[in-house]
């Protein structure tokens, strides 16, 4: 076993460690602290792949940005000290069985399938390579679902801010009215 | 690097999933709910980039798959957590238990 067989089993120990905290811990905020460790310990896997590019996204989304709006939300709607009541025992108990079972049957599959790994080719990352197919118009190119995934973007900011905005006094009104 | 079979990230990402959906099951609160949903989607992640890097080397389809996953997780995330902080404002919950006017 060498240093980076160690290295690998250490960052899947705690990618796995804190998202088995992250489900279980009873205090919302904790759990939130539990899911950036997991997702720090993602980040750091991608980048013993050598795929720094992806690894550098995963902690400007994930870790910089969708953490910290669970946990703005986790402070807008509840007391972040307070304990959530513990689901009932049956529930844990089937959950559990189901994960576990789920957990096995993948493992058998995967186990009896065998790979052909082709390790001949050098793999080439970087972020010109990146960056040059997702734009380019080939048959080969990124370029239309970066494009639509752009009006996703739009489309979602739009509707979080009209989901999320207080209904002012004039439209309340207005529903009023209508409803005469 | 070549020591870890692929087989390895791949039982990792499973173990990910799993727990993932373990959470999904258990949880009653919204925002936990969430927070297991995102990390399903990082197992997903996980395996295309590592199918990539051990199956297919000359090509990058599986890093723009899960830059496309990715872009679109923060969308839902952001989308999702809107919709949360309304349910609150109008009943003072995330409970799961507590909005059930749609439940036939």
């Amino acid at each position: 076993m060498n240093t980076s067989a160690i290295i690998f089993y250490a960052i899947a120990t705690l990618i796995l460690g804190s998202a088995l905290l992250a489900v279980t811990s009873l205090k919302i905020f904790r759990s939130a602290i539990w899911l950036l460790f997991s997702l720090v310990g993602i980040a750091a896997l991608y980048f013993w792949m050598q795929v720094e590019f992806i690894a550098a996204i995963q902690i400007v989304v994930y870790v910089g940005g969708i953490v910290v709006l669970i946990i703005f939300s986790i402070f807008l709607t509840q007391q972040s000290g307070n304990k959530m009541a513990k689901p009932a025992t049956p529930k844990i108990i089937f959950s559990a069985l189901a994960a576990l079972l789920g957990t096995a049957f993948t493992y058998n599959l995967i186990n009896h399938y065998g790979f052909n790994t082709v390790s001949a080719q050098p793999f080439n990352s970087s972020v010109s390579e990146i960056g040059t197919q997702m734009l380019s118009t080939t048959s080969y190119g990124f370029i239309l679902p970066f494009e639509v995934v752009s009006m996703l973007l739009l489309a979602a900011m739009v509707g979080c801010i009209v989901i999320a905005m207080k209904p002012t006094a004039a439209s309340i009104v207005h529903l009023n009215k209508k409803e005469d | 690097m070549n020591e870890i079979p692929l087989t390895h990230i791949l039982f990792l990402s499973t173990a990910l999933f799993f727990i993932g959906m373990y959470g999904l099951f258990t949880r009653r609160n919204l925002i936990t709910m969430l927070m297991s949903i995102e990390l399903m989607l990082n197992s997903v992640n996980i395996n295309f980039v590592a199918f990539n890097k051990y199956l297919f080397p000359d090509k990058l389809d599986g890093l723009f798959f899960s830059l496309f996953i990715i872009t679109i997780a923060a969308a839902e995330a952001a989308v999702a957590i809107a919709i949360i902080i309304n349910l609150y404002r109008s009943h003072q919950s995330i409970d799961v238990d507590d909005a059930t006017e749609m439940k036939f």
